[in-house]
């Protein structure tokens, strides 16, 4: 197997000890970032990527992804013992997990979670091993056309497939799009939309919107919603963990159900969110049982952790195999690599091969690492939860600010954070979403070349997205998503109108 | 203020933005030439479904404005909020004259003693560890350089 020689090799490129040592400050600081009440996921790791800004790309990715990794365990910590979701994802988890910690077992509630994390994951990762080179080495074929067609599927799947109004996913959508158009024109060199501002020739810098957006916005969020933490005290013995993982085989159908609607809702950008409920629904309605979920029930633990872990993985396949992120956070890594210096898309792996294989080789032995610490620490993340939050909120925004202005050393940024910390703080009130506001800004300027190389090389001819089997095919998928919410409303009442139909 | 009506403010001001963009990019150039769309062409659409999508919006509100629409922020609430926005604002100000660190210590010191209720010197304490530790992680450990004041020209970095 080829991939497994590769995979070797990408081992052979983590293990030296400055590499294991940035993955376990990757994981203890992406524990606590997820741990925190107003940050998590996409926001730590904005927020973190400045420390990489001067190190070689292997490492950055390596340390960056443990951050990720870290939050994701981090999440379950405060949905379990304190009935706080860390993020959306781990909503679902305090369904059955809270009601454990109440019952004084919240040791088997964490080991649970953080172990079906773990096998969500590793199948993720193995998924990711061996799919990921066969999608990229397929996708080197891609022409323009063809690209812009798999960026015109994401978005409009994005407006298909979201729970959200439809209009508000167009306006997150188009205005993302505008915003990353911003500056000097990429092919014809022209400005645009800089209305005479030095400071906008440069565009707007996704991360620092990122910044804003995510990490502004949640402190401000979390001050109006005053939280106040009363939790449960958890230390988890060898014992409780034998004995949760004897228990885990019974469970084997939910686990593995789990993983592939996970798996499966990664890799469409859609998400962790819609995975952990359904992965939670879905065990529900199958078991034998299902008025015991909710009250305290292991498996009600089991379910949303694994499929939130396998979806929010997988979402880096896309972003590897073919430069387009299936999340928030795959969008931000993504960002990284161009800081880096990398041009995300398959052609990474023929010209980067260490990255790349040293990026899978670490998902694997980060997540046993992250495990292990999640293990071994949790009353200690748990007291961090005891600090006063007007001692963490400002911390919060210092840290933010330093991310914002270490991308590009501008003071404009730091600005600009402020005022997309608003714009965030209003969207989500108002029901905006913003995760394709996100995808938006950070694919914008590709999707556009991609969009105006076709039409110089077919001529302007709109046809050229009709060209070919393949093309065609994904193009009419992304119109079919697009109108979906039309298609499927129209069905409705037709249905409606002739019940025998 | 109802959430609708705030939702209609912010479809009138992201409407007014899509027209302003539209404007703009039609005066850079929204057709095509030679080398087929020009720089403006790609923009000028969006703008154009951006504005569509807030008329959408608009015409929904308007329709359900019998229906009734939960509070979009109660003032106990917006005093919360404000009492961490104001300090932010203030911070990055003071970021623009006294650099980066000093303004940290100011925003955590005086948040804590003044919205956390926490004793002064244990505030005091917290802002100048988390400082140091800031700037020993960004300055010397990965020369990541912030802007700096009269504070750090005095000590010479």
């Amino acid at each position: 197997m080829e991939a497994l020689g590769l995979l070797l090799y990408g081992f052979k490129v983590l293990m030296t000890w400055k590499i294991l040592a940035l993955m376990m400050v990757g994981l203890v600081l992406g524990i606590f970032v997820g741990v925190l009440p107003g940050l998590g996921g996409p926001n730590g790791v904005a927020i973190l990527l400045p420390l990489t800004f001067t190190m070689d790309p292997t490492s950055a990715i390596v340390m960056l992804s443990c951050i990720y990794w870290g939050a994701l365990f981090g999440g379950a910590i405060t949905s379990i013992l304190f009935n706080i979701p860390g993020e959306a994802w781990s909503v679902a988890t305090t369904f059955d997990g809270y009601p454990m910690a109440q019952q004084g077992k919240a040791a088997e509630a964490l080991t649970a979670a953080f172990t079906s994390s773990f096998i969500g994951s590793l199948v993720a990762v193995m998924l990711i091993t061996f799919l990921a080179p066969g999608i990229a080495s397929f996708a080197l074929r891609f022409g323009p056309p063809e690209f812009f067609a798999v960026y015109f599927l994401t978005f409009c799947s994005f407006v298909g497939l979201g729970r959200e109004e439809k209009h508000k996913t167009i306006i997150s959508m188009a205005l993302g799009l505008l915003l990353a158009g911003v500056g000097m024109d990429t092919v014809s060199g022209q400005l645009r939309m800089t209305f005479g501002l030095n400071e906008l020739l440069r565009g707007i810098n996704f991360l620092v919107a990122v910044i804003g957006l995510f990490g502004i916005s949640e402190i401000l969020l979390t001050m109006e919603e005053r939280l106040a933490l009363r939790g449960h005290a958890a230390a988890i013995s060898l014992r409780v963990v034998l004995r949760v993982w004897m228990e885990m085989p019974r469970y084997w159908v939910t686990l593995l159900r789990s993983s592939v609607i996970g798996c499966w809702l990664g890799i469409t950008p859609g998400g962790a969110i819609a995975a952990s409920f359904m992965g939670y629904n879905l065990a529900k309605r199958f078991s034998n049982d299902p008025a015991s979920f909710g009250k305290g029930r292991i498996e009600g633990v089991f379910a949303p952790e694994t499929a939130a872990h396998a979806s929010g993985t997988s979402a880096l396949l896309p972003m590897l195999a073919l430069g387009i992120p299936g999340s928030g956070t795959a969008a931000i890594l993504l960002g990284g690599l161009m800081v880096w210096g990398l041009n995300p898309g398959p052609l990474l792996f023929v010209e980067h091969k260490d990255f790349v294989w040293g990026l899978i080789a670490s998902m694997y032995l980060g997540n046993v690492v992250g495990l292990i610490i999640v293990l071994t620490t949790v009353p200690l993340f748990a007291a961090v939860l005891r600090v006063p939050f007007s001692a963490i909120a400002p911390m919060i925004v210092v840290s933010c600010a330093i991310g914002a202005f270490a991308i590009q050393n501008a003071m404009f940024d730091i600005w600009l954070m402020l005022v997309f910390g608003v714009v965030g703080y209003v969207f989500k009130k108002i029901g905006i979403p913003l995760a394709p506001f996100t995808l938006a800004l950070v694919l914008g300027n590709r999707a556009e070349d991609s969009f105006r190389l076709s039409m110089i090389g077919a001529g302007g001819d709109l046809r050229v997205f009709w060209s070919n089997g393949l093309v065609g095919t994904i193009t009419t998928l992304a119109l079919i998503l697009l109108l979906w919410p039309l298609i499927s409303a129209a069905a409705a009442r037709m249905k409606a109108r002739n019940p025998l139909l | 203020m109802t959430s609708r009506v705030v939702d209609a403010v912010v479809s009138l001001l992201l409407l007014a933005l899509a027209a302003l963009l539209a404007f703009d990019n039609w005066r850079t150039g929204m057709g095509w030439d030679s080398t087929g769309p020009q720089a403006g062409y790609f923009p000028f659409y969006l703008s154009v479904i951006l504005g569509a999508a807030c008329l959408y919006g608009l015409v929904k509100e308007f329709v359900a404005r019998k229906q009734p629409s939960g509070e979009f922020v109660t003032r106990e609430q917006l005093g919360r909020v404000l009492q961490v926005f104001f300090p932010t604002l203030v911070f990055c100000l003071a970021t623009q004259w006294l650099g980066l660190y000093v303004a940290s210590f100011l925003l955590v010191a005086g948040f804590m003693i003044y919205v956390g209720r926490i004793a002064a010197w244990k505030s005091l304490l917290t802002a100048l560890l988390f400082v140091l530790a800031m700037f020993v992680v960004f300055d010397i450990a990965f020369d990541v350089i912030m802007p700096k004041g009269p504070l750090e020209a005095f000590f010479g970095r």
